[in-house]
């Protein structure tokens, strides 16, 4: 019997052998999709993602029209040029999606995040922690003697910074909403 | 004036407004409400199916054949899942069909009552769309709305999931004059400037080919009309998809035959050589292309398609029109004309001769000799007793399908249903009776294998009880070809699982049925063997026996290129002569 010798990766011995040649440089993207807020319709967007295996890196959904029964799904993906454009093409097919925006080529776009911390510490790492967080504008919401529970709103770079330093000084816990974004101006 | 009736009778009155005259289905606990207003009517016509699964796959088969969406009526939990190969396959072939299930009553939803299933969950991947229907004052807009998304854009199946209480309720019918209009209108006109843009290349183009597929035939018949007219006005050369067979005819004097890793090496060869590249309705599938980064490397590509999720999917498209295909040939034949009528006619010319001479190998010859019938030799033989016909194929999977579209002449769009893009194996049978329940009068033959048909055999119950006469062609080599041919070729002639042992008799499993069976072994029985089928006025079981260990070719081995192919045994014996070539 002959061995296959078949090399990881190797395409000649599959019936399949789909190998785009397309640029292999990922992006990062943040769509804004807006949909009929009916049941399943998130399921469906997921669905999506996770059956072609796209990522995501952010979601945020809520209604933001309680007349119209719509909701603003913010989605922030990466992936290579093409993959972006098959994304938004996929999206743009689900039926109770009515457009499909991808801020990032379409303009600036201003990007905020909450966040909530919650820092456990006494004395100079506490008085450490609230001067960091004054210089961040993150506000205080809980506090107890031995911890706080800060609230920070910005852009996701910004969080991601702040809870760095707030790590060595006794971060416990975060709690992130992931991104909601706009496009600047009119 | 208010209409006020229960759940169960706005299904039945949707349907018969929306022009369904035909319904495939199966009863059960959840749907007999519905079932009670279908016996106390007669203008929608029941089939009882004998597996779900061949509900669906019927209706895709009167769908395909007709133009018009298909229908099933099925129950909760299994009656749901069952239908989930039908739904896929649906899908992949963007079949217009409507499947209504049965589900629990609201209340039980979620508590894992008797047949239950989240339809829902289960189908949301596998339909366009999907609803489930919590309150009878929104199901006839739902019906109404399901039969707009099937049928509209790129189509393809829906599903509507009806709670037992919300059959039994009562409310305002909605007329479809009256639904709620869906905000889902996908575009149909074409780019006017890309439009222009192709028309330019067209005018210039050396060595055009058109590729075109099942996205013609599901435009309509105007798109083939337009398609005919756009091919001999410019005397550009024409290849198309396993899906698109029929489109352009068989017998027209641009034809190249069928392309991908079964197609004929002429169309394949254009397909590699050409200069432009007019992608009609297809999709760049995998089968199609071989290896992406040879693929037809010189090429300027335009792509015509409804979906824009298709273009750049695989393969950079350089032209991109997104809209209807009828829309977008009627535009481009305009403007075409309007520009003077222009093409390459020099270059044309030349290319022309160059395909000719590829034509010359004759990759489909093959030789009947010896005392056992070839299966390029049993569909050649259908092929020309039948062509006279007002004739509708069906196929199952696998080489006999790969044979019936080479072998097989298709001359105008619908008469060719088969599953391209999942490949279901128990696909044909079912779909031949719903293509017979569109055609009466028509002679409709499933051209099998003998594993495939077994898939879904339960269905002669359905084809006895209806009288329809169906011809079931089965190629029976006692192996599953396909996979075989690939152990073959990939896997060091270990042929693991790929015989059909313990196979019944198929004369006496047609009679034990009350239909007729027909076995043929000698090719010189071969012809009136054929003729006693089709002269049958009843459903037939054709067992013909086959050469077991034929391989199918031309074959584009995987990881090759186009002008890569293997045209015979003997090409493919030079191909796995080094152990690393065991691998093709």
């Amino acid at each position: 019997m002959s061995p296959l010798h078949i090399k990881k990766g190797s395409n000649k011995h599959s019936a399949y052998n789909l190998r785009p040649n397309f640029s292999d440089t990922t992006e990062r993207h943040t769509l804004a999709v807006l949909v009929d807020n009916e049941p399943g319709v998130l399921a469906r967007v997921i669905g999506l993602f996770s059956g072609r295996g796209y990522n995501i890196e952010s979601l945020t959904v809520a209604e933001v029209d309680h007349t119209g029964h719509t909701s603003r799904i913010t989605i922030v993906t990466t992936g290579t040029p093409q993959v972006i454009e098959q994304i938004k093409a996929q999206l743009g097919r689900i039926v109770p999606v009515h457009a499909v925006h991808d801020l990032t080529v379409e303009g600036p776009a201003v990007e905020r995040e909450l966040a909530l911390l919650k820092v456990e510490g006494e004395g100079d790492k506490r008085v450490e922690a609230l001067r960091l967080a004054d210089i961040f504008r993150a506000n205080v919401v809980d506090s107890t003697l031995n911890s706080f529970v800060f609230e920070i709103t910005g852009a996701p770079d910004k969080i991601d910074a702040f809870a760095e330093l707030m790590r060595p000084l006794g971060l416990i816990e975060i709690a992130r909403t992931g991104v909601a974004a706009l496009p600047r101006g009119l | 004036m208010t209409r006020q009736m229960t759940g169960a009778k706005m299904v039945v009155q949707a349907l018969k407004d929306q022009g369904v005259d035909v319904v495939f289905g199966y009863p059960g606990g959840a749907v007999l409400p519905i079932y009670d207003e279908v016996f106390q009517q007669n203008d929608i016509q029941h089939i009882l199916v004998r597996h779900e699964q061949g509900a669906v796959h019927a209706a895709e088969g009167y769908a395909r054949s007709s133009g018009k969406p298909g229908v099933v009526l099925v129950t909760s939990g299994p009656g749901a899942t069952n239908a989930v190969t039908g739904l896929t396959d649906a899908l992949m072939d963007s079949i217009p069909i409507i499947v209504l299930t049965g589900q629990v009553p609201t209340f039980m939803i979620g508590t894992d009552a008797f047949q239950e299933a989240d339809t829902v969950g289960i189908t949301r991947p596998c339909t366009k769309h999907n609803w489930l229907v919590n309150d009878t004052k929104d199901l006839s807009n739902v019906l109404h709305q399901a039969f707009h998304v099937a049928t509209s854009g790129r189509p393809g199946p829906v599903l509507v999931d009806i709670p037992k209480d919300v059959q039994f309720a009562s409310a305002e019918y909605t007329p479809p004059q009256k639904a709620r209009t869906s905000h889902y209108q996908p575009q149909v006109k074409g780019d006017m400037q890309s439009i222009t843009d192709l028309v330019a290349a067209m005018e210039t183009a050396k060595r055009p080919v058109f590729y075109t597929g099942g996205g013609v035939i599901n435009s309509g018949p105007a798109a083939s009309q337009l398609l005919r007219e756009l091919v001999e006005a410019t005397g550009i050369p024409i290849t198309s998809t396993l899906m698109g067979l029929g489109a352009y005819p068989a017998n027209g004097e641009h034809w190249l035959g069928m392309l991908g890793m079964h197609g004929l090496y002429e169309a394949n060869m254009a397909m590699h050589g050409c200069d432009l590249m007019i992608n009609i309705g297809a999709r760049f599938d995998d089968r199609i292309t071989g290896r992406l980064d040879a693929f037809s490397p010189d090429s300027i590509k335009a792509h015509i398609d409804i979906d824009p999720s298709s273009i750049n999917k695989v393969i950079k498209t350089d032209i991109p029109i997104v809209g209807d295909i009828a829309h977008v040939l009627e535009d481009l034949l305009q403007v075409w004309k309007s520009r003077g009528r222009k093409v390459n006619r020099e270059g044309i010319q030349k290319w022309s001769a160059k395909i000719a001479e590829w034509k010359k190998v004759d990759c489909l010859r093959f030789e009947q000799k010896g005392a056992v019938i070839k299966p390029q030799h049993a569909l050649a033989r259908l092929e020309a007793l039948t062509k006279d016909h007002d004739r509708y194929i069906c196929t199952e999977v696998g080489q006999h399908q790969m044979w019936a579209a080479q072998y097989l002449g298709f001359n105008d769009p619908n008469r060719w249903m088969t599953s391209g893009g999942l490949g279901t194996m128990g696909y044909g049978f079912p779909a031949s009776i719903g293509v017979q329940m569109a055609h009466p009068d028509a002679l409709v033959i499933n051209v099998a294998g003998e594993a495939s048909w077994l898939m879904n055999m339960q269905e002669m119950g359905t084809a006895m009880q209806y009288k329809l006469p169906v011809k079931q062609f089965i190629l029976n080599n006692e192996r599953l070809g396909m996979v075989r041919q690939w152990q073959q070729l990939l896997h060091g002639e270990r042929y693991s699982s790929s015989w059909s042992e313990s196979l019944p008799d198929f004369v006496k499993l047609a009679e034990a049925f009350g239909a007729k069976g027909i076995i043929c072994k000698d090719p010189a029985d071969l012809d009136d063997a054929i003729m006693e089928m089709i002269n049958h006025d009843g459903p037939v079981i054709f067992d013909c026996l086959v050469e077991k260990h034929e391989n199918c070719f031309p074959m584009i081995p995987s990881g090759e290129p186009h002008n890569k192919m293997l045209l015979g045994d003997a090409s493919t014996k030079g191909a796995i002569g080094s152990t690393g070539a065991v691998l093709v």
